[in-house]
């Protein structure tokens, strides 16, 4: 009976060194009280996912948020003299990880200026979390729609594109093939989608846009994971349609596009959406994704200032984050470089406000909600056709981001569209009116938007 | 009513499980850690009373905790004013329900035969949840947040109130398990796991008691998986309820001890808790310059190689495991 009692000791040996940190915050914050001296830190914590079946997307984007914020600490010596500081803790996009990840880090000293898990399920789980913390939220890209009204969800962020806006700009951008909104009328759309929640959040807007703009619209959809699309894309061969939205995830898009060559359907006339618009989305699937056009609300390529200046200040130093250096530069690396832009202006518009030492999430979520980039700015920030420019208000937490469109040649991703405009003023009754319902669900009291704009 | 040494062990447990609450400073203990550790536990308790004491293989845990999770959420939708507790015992009965329907194959299906059948309860129950959003409250995107909970007028709204309340719950159900397993319906469950030949010709109505296994069995996961979403998560999604959660609920009660009720517990500590702990540990010991993702695979590795080595000292799980290190002189025996 020795070993059993060995390893019982290990065991708790093991439990202890696990339960040291719960009370080491407990420590720290006099610490930190009592030296004054020190550079004053802004803190991120970071849910990233690198290992598990969703890495890529997940190793692209915290890597440019990272890279981003080295190159600020680097280069200038952080935000206004405020150095920036993070912690990773691995999700595996799971959402019971990404719960305990936030309770883990949320007790952090100097306390977390802002989340970006990039996952809709973790960020539907910290809701009520981070809105009793008063920390903000930022689902770029992507996020609960409704969370677009400011005045019910005051700390939550869906920046630049929410789904429905997504949706109507992809139908705008058919419009421009097909010469004009007006053509839209008698053409014929087909919406493959993920048999999933996210996959099914869209298909009330493109009913709704359906009947605005009088095409014919069929919405198939994909069962979850989608390696499998032959039935799906016979349906499609019988439809005839003039263009197919991949509303994808994962190995669905590859699969996708592979199956829409083998069934005589051009590449060129399907329109990936924000999930399907990387590499990693199109290269698996090789000849077939030529000529495949996808949306983005950033560009791709390393030609911007900012990722030039990433690759010569942060990676010539063995700073950067990336192991793969020819990832950087790409859909997921970009957009982590832009939310690390939005995060870092947002703290800088905040400092204006509340003065350059470490700001509370409070104060940090009143700089996103002041966050105005317009393309000058943009252009300041080496970030000029990056992305378009962002305009976030106590009303709008989307803060009116513009969209392009790329089309992949094989190797790579090139622009092929300007910056288009979705339908905000079509979407806006439909976005109150599911965050009113959300409001009265929960017993809020939505915010009158007209007195915070005078603070 | 007499109690034996056992309940008054267990009852004795779940004192010092709440009476220590003020001594523990650490919202993070309770909110990441002993929730949805008691969740857990009480839906491995369930899955104990159908798989190890009545011997009825399921694949379709998940799909029961989600059942519990839905109803309750609809059911506090719905019915306005309607208090909180009931929601739970309607969201349990409804499971049972639902439990007695995806039954009905075991009354002809043995080992593997019924596991693979179970499985159609895993898959019916995610697509159904996902592709009618009535159950979801009309929420297109699927992914519901659970409403504000109030008891008698108390928010039900920080880690200890969540925590004291599962442990409420899952403490009232233990005994009641303790108490069911003790009495003629434990031992006719196993007589039937044993021998069903033999319970039928001593005069054990198989029908009854498997279906009575199986409503009992779903009644405790659907519970559990409304506390998991309520008090542990704060959202209600399908996908969170996936077949892993089905595997990780038989790996509980496999590690933990088949046939035992300290057994769930004692494997959902070692299942949602020592990863953390391990998590916590390699975080702390290596620092933020390590890769977190490399930190996460070699936390896999630790654990499975844990399994490996418990299993081997011990095949019938960390329960008998405790019985031979003679702990139990302490903490008495069965629970």
């Amino acid at each position: 009976m020795r070993f059993p009692h060995r390893l019982a000791a290990a065991a708790l040996a093991v439990g202890l060194t696990g339960f040291a940190p719960l009370t080491a915050h407990a420590q720290n914050a006099p610490a930190t009280a009592t030296t004054p001296a020190t550079q004053p830190e802004q803190y991120f914590p970071l849910q990233s996912y690198r290992v598990g079946p969703y890495a890529a997307g997940g190793t692209g984007f915290f890597g440019g948020f990272i890279d981003y914020m080295t190159l600020i600490n680097s280069r200038d010596g952080g935000v206004n003299g405020v150095k920036l500081t993070w912690d990773e803790c691995e999700t595996q996009y799971v959402v019971e990880k990404g719960v305990e990840c936030y309770e883990r880090m949320k007790t952090h000293q100097p306390p977390p200026s802002a989340w970006n898990p990039l996952s809709v399920g973790i960020a539907y789980a910290m809701i009520p979390g981070v809105t009793a913390d008063k920390v903000p939220l930022i689902t770029i890209d992507h996020g609960r729609t409704d969370s677009t009204d400011g005045a019910v969800f005051p700390y939550v962020f869906p920046l630049l594109m929410n789904p429905y806006s997504e949706s109507s700009a992809i139908v705008n951008f058919i419009g421009t093939r097909v010469g004009g909104d007006d053509k839209l009328a008698g053409k014929s759309i087909v919406v493959l989608y993920h048999g999933s929640p996210y996959g099914r959040e869209t298909i009330p807007i493109y009913q709704l846009l359906a009947k605005k703009y009088g095409f014919t619209l069929q919405q198939i959809e994909v069962p979850d994971p989608g390696a499998e699309q032959e039935a799906q894309w016979l349906q499609i061969r019988r439809i005839h349609p003039d263009y197919v939205v991949l509303r994808g995830w994962g190995v669905m898009n590859p699969v996708a596009l592979k199956t829409a060559q083998k069934t005589g359907f051009p590449a060129d006339h399907i329109i990936g959406n924000v999930w399907s618009n990387s590499e990693e989305d199109a290269s698996p699937a090789g000849h077939a994704a030529v000529g495949y056009i996808a949306l983005t609300t950033q560009a791709t390529g390393t030609q911007y200032p900012v990722i030039q200046q990433i690759e010569n200040t942060v990676y010539k130093a063995g700073k950067g984050d990336m192991a793969d250096h020819s990832r950087i530069g790409s859909v997921y690396y970009n957009l982590g470089v832009v939310n690390g832009i939005l995060n870092v202006e947002a703290i800088r518009i905040a400092q204006a406000k509340f003065g350059n030492h470490t700001l509370t999430g409070d104060q940090v979520r009143w700089g996103f909600e002041h966050l105005d980039l317009d393309p000058g700015r943009v252009a300041a920030l080496g970030a000029s056709g990056l992305f378009h420019s962002i305009n976030v208000t106590c009303s709008d937490h989307e803060g009116h981001g513009l969209v392009t469109f790329q089309q992949w040649d094989g190797t790579k991703w090139n622009r092929i569209s300007d910056w288009i405009a979705p339908d905000w003023d079509l979407l806006r009754p439909i976005i109150e009116a599911s965050a009113n319902k959300y409001a009265a669900q929960n017993n809020i009291t939505p915010r009158d938007c007209s007195k915070e704009a005078a603070n | 009513m007499t109690l034996s040494r056992t309940h008054l062990t267990a009852i004795a447990l779940f004192f010092v499980m709440a009476l220590a609450v003020p001594f523990i400073p650490s919202d993070y203990l309770f909110e990441a850690i002993l929730t949805p550790f008691l969740a857990i536990a009480l839906a491995a308790l369930g899955l104990n009373l159908l798989a190890g004491y009545a011997g009825q293989v399921s694949l379709g845990s998940a799909a029961f905790m989600a059942v519990g999770a839905f109803s309750a959420y609809n059911f506090l939708l719905r019915i306005p004013g309607l208090p909180l507790l009931l929601a739970l015992l309607l969201a349990g009965v409804v499971t049972a329900a639902f439990g007695v329907i995806f039954g009905l194959p075991s009354l002809r299906l043995r080992g593997f035969y019924l596991a693979i059948s179970t499985l159609a309860a895993q898959f019916f129950v995610q697509w159904v949840l996902t592709n009618f959003n009535w159950f979801s409250g009309g929420d297109t995107s699927g992914i519901i947040n659970t409403p504000p909970l109030f008891i008698g007028g108390v928010a039900i709204d920080t880690p200890v109130r969540d925590y004291l309340l599962s442990l409420a719950i899952v403490s009232l159900l233990t005994l009641l398990a303790l108490r069911l397993v003790s009495g003629r319906t434990g031992r006719e469950f196993i007589a039937v796991r044993d021998n069903e030949l033999a319970a039928r010709v001593l005069g054990v109505k198989i029908l009854r008691v498997k279906l009575m296994a199986c409503a009992l069995s779903s009644f405790y996961i659907g519970i559990a998986g409304a506390l998991w979403a309520f008090l542990y998560l704060n959202t209600v999604e399908p996908a969170g309820f996936d077949l892993d959660r089905s595997f990780q609920l038989l790996f509980v009660i496999i590690i933990g001890g088949l046939a035992s009720i300290r057994g769930a517990f004692l494997g959902a500590a070692f299942i949602v808790v020592l990863p953390l702990l391990l998590s916590r540990a390699g975080a702390a010991l290596l620092g933020a310059t390590f890769d977190s993702g490399l930190v996460d695979i070699v936390e896999k590795i630790i654990l499975g190689v844990l399994i490996i080595v418990f299993l081997r000292i011990e095949p019938a799980g960390l329960s008998a495991l405790l019985a031979r290190l003679r702990l139990d002189r302490f903490f008495a025996s069965t629970l």
